[in-house]
């Protein structure tokens, strides 16, 4: 499974710099979204030990064994990062229409490259 | 002295989020009340703060200070979050309740009128900053810096405009990509050390074994590149002087602080990181990396101001100099040379911030292309020599060209650095800790990186110096049919204001200083803080309650 989620991370982050890197907003916008899908994921790796089937809230008076149950720490933060990344992401496409509406071009610099 | 109740922490976050909610319930076309209502905020923040930094400060000179710890959701320490006041972040809420009254004050006469909520966005802005001044938490650190650059893309495109959306969107995104990085970071972190409080972090730092170091030191770095992001420090700086000089003028006066919020979390962290042994020793990678980025933060800075052709961006470029100032200071790690720079960040922030504001009121009257071919013309030698100048005999100043005039002139003493007025004062601080890193008059080896920045602190002075009376006599004296700009007496009093603090600044700087070494002190020892913070007890029952 480590494996696995590592792959996702890399092409994630791969095709999320190489998209913010590009000279069309759009091609930015989708980027920086790859990038926190990727970052998000990582988040999560980032708890104790990644984990199937283990509960984040241990039930009150039961034993308390620390190996079977998750990290619910990563899930609060990436809960939180998810939300605010979903909104400066929706607040960024209504720049990129105004700046798209203002310049005329979808270039990042606002004017297109003189060839 | 004053002792706040124990509540009162958490007053400079709950009460701009508050106000700023209130105001969203009002039209736009009732400007005076949501402009009274957001006045009366600010005003009440700033009383609030200077409680707050009485309290912090209250065991005098000597002691270590008080230091307020609140336990927001009343966990034990290492668990939940903390906001943990002491000397540092008390003395950052009162500069940014300070630098706030002036701006809104300045924004009445006519720019809350262009586009909506400006207010609100302003409040939340407010609430962001304290927020991360104030929190002991990394994750709710990053939730207080989102609050804030949310609702600083709203105030630097407030007012719309090509250039400014323009400038706007490379803002956004260069933000939302240093916000993943520091998310990166703080997960990394989290995964080594188990724990996102900053006390708490230093006390497991040292018991990281050896084959997790590596990470912890990456995820460290990450979370420093996005705090440099912030910080403005060549080269992750080049997006900074054309945002600033695009935004409304306002607004621009409290961006001034922004940047300064970068610096306030490497301070921090960086001492509390080097208490645990993280960067090892005074000459380790992470100390001479600050301090090479801060200098060629004031090169970059200096030769910018030097070449800028506009107003707005020649003040863009006084912020890379004052942060790249502090960035190197703080390299240095030496407690002296750290309370000059604490001086500098409060008089270069007040100072910017009323340039700023400055700016706006003296371009109103000109055009910005004139000026433009006017540096031109003057570079090339391309001059009006060849035409017949009247002798101009007794050419009265209007009164609202000599006011601008004075403040312009007063910003340029306090940008370049020159006595009597605070920029002076703290170039002097520090230079005068880095010739004696012993302490007055103990001798001591001066290393040649204390050569380099005072090299450079002088220079960057005398680069301030040339531009701004460039600057100053196109503007003032060399139009002969000048446009006199119409100014609101509301738009020029908070430039006054702001530079009457600078004034007050220089009149008190022996207690001033005398505090800012006592921050220092603390910064560089910082157990005492890990040491409250940890042991902080819980609030119990009707106890809490009180």
């Amino acid at each position: 499974m480590e494996l696995v989620l590592a792959l996702g991370i890399g092409v994630l982050t791969g095709s999320g710099v190489w998209l913010l890197l590009r000279p069309r907003t759009y091609q930015v916008i989708i980027g920086l979204a790859l990038l926190s899908y990727a970052v998000n994921l990582f988040i999560f790796s980032m708890g104790r030990q990644l984990k199937v089937g283990a509960a984040p809230v241990v039930a009150a008076g039961a034993e308390i064994d620390p190996l079977a149950f998750a990290d619910p720490v990563p899930q609060a933060l990436v809960l939180t990062a998810i939300v605010i990344g979903f909104a400066t992401t929706a607040l960024f496409l209504v720049v990129l229409l105004a700046a798209r509406g203002l310049t005329g071009t979808d270039h990042v610099d606002g004017r297109e490259p003189e060839r | 002295m004053i002792v706040a109740p124990e509540h009162l922490v958490i007053a400079p976050v709950v009460l701009p989020l508050v106000a700023g909610a209130l105001l969203l319930f009002f039209d736009d076309r009732e400007r005076l009340l949501k402009a009274t209502v957001s006045i009366l905020t600010t005003v009440a923040l700033l009383a609030i703060s200077v409680v707050l930094l009485l309290t912090a400060h209250a065991d005098g000179e000597a002691g270590a200070g008080r230091i307020a710890v609140y336990l927001l959701g009343n966990w034990p320490p290492p668990f939940a979050i903390v906001l943990v006041l002491d000397r540092l972040s008390a003395m950052m809420l009162v500069l940014a309740a300070a630098l706030a009254i002036p701006a809104l004050v300045f924004a009445i006469g006519r720019w809350q009128k262009a586009g909506p909520h400006f207010h609100t966005l302003f409040l939340l802005l407010l609430m962001g900053l304290n927020g991360a001044f104030l929190t002991g938490d990394l994750f709710n650190l990053f939730v207080f810096f989102e609050v804030m650059l949310a609702a600083s893309y709203g105030l630097a495109l407030h007012g719309s405009g090509t250039q400014r959306v323009r400038a706007g969107m490379h803002y956004i995104a260069i933000n939302l990509a240093a916000s993943l990085l520091f998310l990166i970071g703080v997960s990394l972190i989290y995964g080594v050390t188990g724990t996102l409080n900053m006390a708490d972090l230093i006390l497991r730092i040292p018991a990281v074994p050896a084959e997790s170091r590596m990470m912890l030191e990456a995820g460290a770095a990450i979370l420093g590149v996005a705090f440099l992001i912030k910080a403005g420090m060549w080269p992750l700086s080049f997006w900074l002087p054309t945002m600033y000089m695009a935004a409304p003028a306002p607004v621009a006066a409290i961006f001034a602080i922004m940047s300064k919020v970068g610096v306030y979390v490497i301070l921090r962290l960086s001492l509390l990181f080097s208490a645990a042994g993280m960067p090892e020793g005074p000459s380790s990678f992470g100390w001479q990396l600050l301090f090479l980025g801060g200098v060629a933060t004031i090169a970059f800075g200096a030769i910018g101001v030097l070449a800028s052709q506009a107003l707005g961006r020649l003040a863009g470029y006084s912020v890379l100099v004052s942060s790249g100032t502090l960035l190197a200071a703080i390299g240095l790690s030496q407690t002296g040379v750290t309370a000059g720079a604490l001086f500098y960040l409060v008089s270069s922030t007040l100072a910017i911030s009323a340039f700023f504001l400055l700016v706006e009121l003296v371009e109103r009257g000109q055009d910005a292309i004139a000026n433009v071919l006017a540096v031109t013309q003057e570079a090339f030698g391309e001059g009006e020599d060849d035409e017949e100048m009247e002798p101009e005999v007794g050419v009265t100043i209007p009164g609202t060209l000599a006011v601008l005039g004075i403040s312009f002139g007063l910003c340029g003493v306090l940008l370049a650095g020159l006595p009597p007025l605070p920029g002076f004062l703290a170039k002097f601080a520090m230079l005068s800790a880095m010739f004696n890193p012993q302490g007055l008059g103990e001798g001591g080896a001066i290393g040649s990186a204390s050569w380099w920045l005072a090299a450079l602190l002088i220079l960057s002075g005398l680069s301030a110096l040339i531009a701004m009376s460039r600057a100053g006599i196109r503007t003032f004296w060399a139009p002969v049919d000048a446009v006199v700009p119409r100014v609101l007496l509301i738009e020029i009093v908070p430039v006054g204001a702001l530079l009457a603090m600078t004034l007050a600044l220089t009149v008190q700087a022996g207690p001033v200083m005398r505090f800012m070494e006592a921050t220092a002190e603390g910064l560089h020892q910082p157990w005492s803080y890990v040491e409250k913070v940890m042991e902080q007890p819980r609030a119990t029952g009707r106890e809490g309650m009180r």
